[in-house]
């Protein structure tokens, strides 16, 4: 377990839907204990780049390195069992089962219990604990009970932020954790995050559209644009790179000024 | 809960442990449904006669058949058709035994434990199919297998005795001629279609709680999962497949074990008892009336459905025969209507309670 072998690696990872290509030959490494932000406008292929890592999509070309394992073919499950992670961009839960049953649905698979049918669930006290410690971290312990569809649209953000956590991942992705959030909620994913990133082993991809939230918890930003990695760098750096004022205040460039700044 | 904080739950833990935790509702419900089970327990007591006895075998039966096909439908969300043919299956495996000559318990445990894991291992086979069809495909080939299932056992004669079925002697203290004690017991004979039915009764409790178990085990909550969120739950680990086809097997022998009671109940077995589509729309009549995604609704929708099958013409032969001097409306209620009257029923039910008798009785607050 060296430093040396990124956590997660894509290399040229390609796929086309019939004659877009949302994603074009993004090769990228992430290392342990760090923390990189995606931006780029919607539609850049930020969404299907996660997609493709965690293996709900198949790359038509390239190919995908977790802790130096190539996982390129290898299933949903499998990756998740292999400690890569992932909070979805869309509510994506179990909408009438309780919010206590969303999250341990994780905790079962963490502990390994995938095939017990003979027990009573509810009598697995450590699961329980365990689940309950989940829930109290984002805060939605008192709501334990409800079911997931009766939560507000924060509250449901907050439970898909649990069941990332209850995961246990090794690697995790968050897709826009914050959208549609009201500004007071916003603070305890972000608190979450952070708290997350200073467990210096784990290895965070964030996507996020708000810059001062990027720029205040990334330790690097990648810029991504029709598909292709467009720039690479620290903060500060990122930020000031003419393509990224482009993307995000809208100024108004050339092609061929544009052509230069990906250079 | 006063009694939990009393620290006196030792005896409601016990209990609880039966019924995995999960018991009916509220404590009227649980009544109402502690009545129901000892009425099948005294029910040959209660209801003397030998349709009644048939009757109340057939409940017991109809709630395994139903269960199991509520934990693919309403808890795992798989539709599928083909859950009369396993239940044949289970008959077939007890008449095929019984009849070819050999009398006797080994015969009929032989004949339900192969028809047990013939089930199995076609049901695992379609739970595979599962993974690379989409539901709608799925739903259409297990109508399809089912279909030639019921063509097999028509035409094979030799050994399922085709359209006619097969009638065999089950083992001697099955029989009628049999009596238990010399003397009747409450004013009823304890002879072999008695027993038949406790073996019946004690066999669907036991299997019903077996069920009641997976459910609220931590697969039945993998179980519940698929059929809300199936891509979630791969993501979280989970290979939706092996799930789908695990309770596709367990329903299957359930199913299958239900039927080699049937044939013991019949004495006798055929395409048309086990096998037949009508069945399978029966089936799923109880679990829709019953209430979809709670076992105990296949003990409610099994009993109305059955009792309808079998008294609604009596009840509407009494009342056409009270107002047999209303044209239009005699003609309504005339006997031979009771399967409009049951659609009647069914309609209003699924129009106005849709989560079904029992879903409606355990969501009242
Ligand atoms: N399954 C799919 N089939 C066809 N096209 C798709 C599919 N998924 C994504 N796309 C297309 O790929 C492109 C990239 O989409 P993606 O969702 O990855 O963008 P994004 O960067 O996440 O945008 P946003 O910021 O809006 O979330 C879009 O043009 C989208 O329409
Ligand atoms: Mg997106």
């Amino acid at each position: 377990m060296t430093g040396d072998v990124p956590a997660l690696s894509t290399r040229d990872l390609t796929i086309r839907f019939g004659g877009q290509i949302a994603v074009n030959a993004v090769t990228c490494a992430f290392h342990r204990g760090t923390l990189t932000a995606i931006v780029g406008p919607n539609g850049a292929g930020k969404t299907t780049y996660f997609n493709l890592i965690s293996g709900q999509l198949t790359p038509t070309y390239g190919s995908i390195s977790l802790f130096g394992k190539d996982i390129t073919r290898m299933g949903a499950p499998h990756r998740t069992r292999l400690g890569l992670g992932r909070a979805f961009q869309l509510i994506n839960l179990y909408p009438s089962l309780t919010v206590f049953e969303n999250v341990r649905l994780a905790v079962q698979s963490v502990a390994q219990i995938r095939f017990d049918f003979l027990s009573i669930a509810a009598r697995d006290s450590q699961v329980r604990q365990q689940t309950q410690h989940w829930l109290d971290r984002v805060k939605l312990g008192p709501r334990a009970n409800l079911i997931a569809a009766a939560l507000s649209h924060g509250d449901q953000r907050k439970l898909e932020v649990a069941i990332l956590l209850a995961l246990e991942p090794q690697v995790l992705m968050f897709d826009e954790p914050t959208a549609g959030m009201s500004l007071d909620e916003i603070p305890t994913i972000l608190d979450l995050i952070e708290e997350i990133k200073q467990e210096t082993h784990k290895t965070v991809l964030l996507v996020e559209h708000r810059m001062d939230v990027v720029t205040r918890l990334a330790d690097r930003i990648i810029v991504l644009q029709d598909g292709m990695l467009i720039a690479d760098g620290a903060p500060a750096e990122v930020v000031a790179l003419p393509v990224v004022q482009q993307a995000y205040l809208g100024v108004q460039q050339n092609a061929a000024a544009h052509g230069e700044a990906l250079q | 809960m006063t009694l939990a904080q009393q620290g006196d739950r030792r005896p409601v833990r016990w209990l609880s442990w039966f019924v995995s935790d999960d018991p009916p509702g509220r404590i009227p419900l649980n009544i109402f449904m502690l009545a129901i089970l000892l009425v099948l327990a005294f029910a040959p007591f209660l209801f003397p006669g030998t349709k009644a006895l048939g009757v109340s075998a057939r409940i017991c039966i109809f709630v395994i058949l139903v269960a199991s096909y509520d934990l693919m439908l309403g808890y795992t969300g798989i539709v599928s058709f083909a859950h009369t043919m396993f239940f044949g299956i289970g008959a077939y495996g007890v008449a095929i035994m019984l009849a070819k000559g050999w009398v006797g318990w080994g015969a009929v445990v032989l004949g339900a434990t192969a028809g047990a894991a013939v089930a199995a291992v076609i049901a695992a086979l379609i739970g595979m199919l599962s993974l690379r069809l989409r539901a709608i495909f799925f739903s259409m080939i297990t109508l399809a297998i089912a279909s030639f299932a019921q063509i097999v056992a028509e035409q094979w004669r030799n050994l399922t005795g085709g359209e006619d079925g097969l009638t065999f002697s089950v083992p001697a203290i099955l029989r009628p001629s049999f009596h238990l004690f010399a003397k009747p017991v409450l004013g009823i004979t304890v002879n072999g279609p008695v027993i038949t039915y406790y073996i019946a009764f004690a066999v669907a409790l036991i299997l019903f709680l077996i069920m009641l178990r997976v459910v609220n085990s931590p697969l039945g909550l993998v179980l519940r999962a698929i059929r809300e969120n199936e891509f979630r739950v791969e993501a979280m680990g989970y290979q939706v497949v092996a799930y789908r086809t695990l309770v596709c097997v367990l329903s299957a022998v359930m199913a299958a074990l239900a039927g080699a009671l049937m044939a013991l109940v019949l004495r006798y077995n055929g395409p048309d008892v086990t096998l037949s589509f009508s069945l399978m729309i029966d089936i799923l009549l109880m679990v829709v009336i019953g209430g979809m995604g709670s076992l105990y609704g296949a003990v409610i929708g099994s009993i109305v459905v059955v009792l309808a099958e079998y008294y609604l013409q009596n009840v509407l032969a009494s009342i056409s025969a009270a107002i047999v001097g209303m044209p239009v409306m005699s003609a309504l209620f005339h006997p031979d209507r009771w399967l409009l009257w049951l659609g009647i029923i069914f309609v209003l039910i699924v129009t106005f309670l849709p989560q079904g008798i029992f879903g409606r009785l355990r969501s009242r607050r």
